[in-house]
């Protein structure tokens, strides 16, 4: 089943990745044919199978006390920033 | 010569001041110096805080303190956060990104007084069975440059087949340490999932990942991984379990030790290479163990399965690079929208996009049923064989790769074809179980490796039956020409 275009766009769409339009069937034959390549699993009878979301079987979230650990490191982070501006992180606007 | 000994020998010398940390850190630094330009292996070099580092176990070293990595060099895969140190993970996405905080492993062998080369080329994001996806250029392989070392943790690979450091760490996701150790020659472990602390090491495949090493030897492995491993409360995913003495267990009898050969890794497999791993198994039986047929029936179904998997959680874990906080952003953003898509539409190589869009349609409202939550159910079958199998055989043993090293760009052009040389290794990430590959000969001139695959928690296992074939054979001593 292999992917038209307005599939990638949608798919880059909600990526939230720009794709030239170069780029574009260059995807649209790579992304088909990755996806006509997993749709092998298709084929399997997985009827009453309980997924596998990750090896830790039984493992469960570890809680711990609601104490402060962490010290404000703000500064040091945020010198990989863009752009910051009174400790707040600049983007352009978002509402108008 | 320093390069060629092991982390044993090297500790011997520096604990007897015939050698210092100094002068042993000059020496890599050298060679990388002089090696590296042709090999492209090391993205980033930290010869000033190496020799900090160097002086620092020195003193330690003085004091007359002892560590099996006390004073020893290592090469950091560029995935590990290294505080003040860039930390690309092979991407233009963070090439300006000085990590804030050390990666716990990294800590952790900070306090053990290894001394940090620098930090080794990958493919982007840990995406890649070649290294020819990273931002920095392909990596050679050094024994033949015009050969892939393999991936994704290929800089860690060819720095440590061409002695640059004798400890490369990696990460492996589907087979990125297992399969660049099999095409350099050298020794890669990746342990259980849960086994090493992911804190601090860029995601990719939060269910798959994890943490391990490079080395020319199990013996060095096991040093090293002893340091590594064990539980961490910043990773939610640590197992919570002791770490054995891996060093002291390597010479454990392997009489009586039940291999299993696993039918599927056999079919299909060239003549030239069955005859290798033929070779190999006659080395264990020798050494007492006995072999047993095993299968795992739906073994073939991982390469779908992970590529529906590994990009679905990709897609997740990727979507923090949104040029908001750190990273790329494009220039002159019009808006959020254009902020996002142009910072990762330039950050981001081709094959992580394809990831990412593969990842993002398999997890989409219509298919996610049809897609990944099928995969998450095939991941069960393929566990349960495994689990199956290690009712059988205490190991399950066969060949790394299904061909030595490619010719870089010879698989750049089919995503799928590229998918297909981790076929033996992704088996090991879907299950969590720990998987080796040691070095065990050569065809055409360039190395193959022998996979071991043990149950959840062997890495002792895994590491002794290595250390010992390796004891009874010589192939992880070769050295490829021109670095000797």
């Amino acid at each position: 089943m292999s992917l038209t275009r307005q599939d990638v766009e949608k798919i880059a769409h909600l990526a939230r990745l720009a794709i030239t339009e170069q780029e574009m069937p260059v995807y649209v034959t790579s992304l088909s044919s990755i996806v006509d390549f997993v749709d092998e699993l298709s084929r399997l009878d997985t009827g009453g199978v309980e997924p596998m979301a990750h090896p830790l079987d039984g493992q469960r979230q570890r809680l711990r006390d609601d104490l402060v650990t962490e010290t404000d490191h703000h500064v040091k982070f945020q010198r990989n920033a863009p752009a910051v501006q009174s400790g707040l992180y600049v983007v352009p606007r978002v509402i108008e | 010569m320093l390069h060629n000994l092991s982390i044993g020998e090297l500790a011997d010398r520096l604990s007897a001041k015939q050698i210092s940390s100094v002068e042993l850190t000059r020496h890599f630094l050298a060679r990388i110096e002089r090696l590296n330009p042709g090999l492209n292996a090391v993205i980033t070099i930290t010869a000033e805080q190496a020799l900090e580092s160097a002086t620092a176990a020195d003193r330690r070293l003085a004091l007359g303190e002892r560590g099996r990595l006390l004073g020893i060099p290592l090469i950091h895969k560029d995935i590990f956060c290294t505080d003040g140190v860039r930390t690309s993970c092979g991407s233009r996405m963070l090439d300006n990104f000085i990590a804030p905080y050390d990666a716990t492993i990294v800590a952790r062998l900070k306090s053990a007084g290894a001394v940090m080369l620098g930090k080794a080329n990958m493919d982007e994001f840990a995406m890649g069975s070649s290294n020819e996806t990273s931002y920095y250029g392909p990596v050679k392989n050094p024994w033949d440059t015009t050969k892939v070392p393999g991936g994704s943790s290929g800089g860690s690979a060819a720095a440590l087949a061409a002695r640059l450091a004798p400890i490369c760490t990696g990460t492996d996701t589907g087979g990125s340490i297992r399969q660049p150790a099999a095409l350099t020659g050298v020794t890669g472990i990746k342990p259980t999932y849960g086994r090493v602390s992911r804190y601090g090491m860029i995601a990719f495949a939060s269910s798959l990942d994890q943490a391990g090493v490079l080395t020319l030897s199990a013996a060095d492995a096991a040093a090293v991984l002893q340091v590594m491993a064990g539980f961490d409360p910043n990773d939610s995913t640590s197992v919570d379990a002791p770490v054995p003495d891996y060093p002291a267990l390597l010479d454990a009898p392997l009489k009586g030790l039940k291999i299993g050969l696993l039918r599927e890794f056999f079919d299909g497999l060239e003549s030239r290479n069955a005859a290798l791993i033929q070779d190999a198994l006659k080395v264990f039986t020798s050494l007492g163990a006995d072999t047993v047929e095993v299968s795992l029936p739906h073994l073939p179904m991982s390469v779908p399965t992970y590529y529906v998997v590994a990009p679905a959680e990709c897609s997740s874990n990727l979507s923090r690079f949104d040029g908001v906080r750190f990273g790329h952003r494009c220039a002159q953003p019009q808006d959020l929208k254009d902020l996002y898509e142009r910072s990762r539409g330039e950050g981001f190589g081709a094959e992580v996009k394809r990831r990412i869009m593969t990842g993002t349609y398999v997890l989409s409202a219509g298919y996610y049923d049809a897609y990944y939550l099928k995969a998450q159910k095939v991941r069960r079958l393929i566990n349960d064989d495994f689990r199956a199998a290690f009712q059988k055989a205490d190991l399950v043993v066969g060949p790394t790769t299904p061909t030595p090293a490619f010719a870089i760009g010879a698989k750049v052009d089919d995503p799928v074809t590229m998918y297909l040389n981790d076929i033996y290794t992704i088996g090991a990430n879907l299950a969590g179980l720990p998987g080796l590959s040691t070095p065990c000969g050569f065809v055409d001139g360039l190395p193959m490796g022998l996979q071991l695959i043990g149950p959840h928690f062997s890495e002792a296992r895994l590491l002794g039956a290595a250390h010992q074939f390796q004891r009874a054979t010589a192939w992880h001593t070769h050295t490829p020409g021109g670095y000797e």
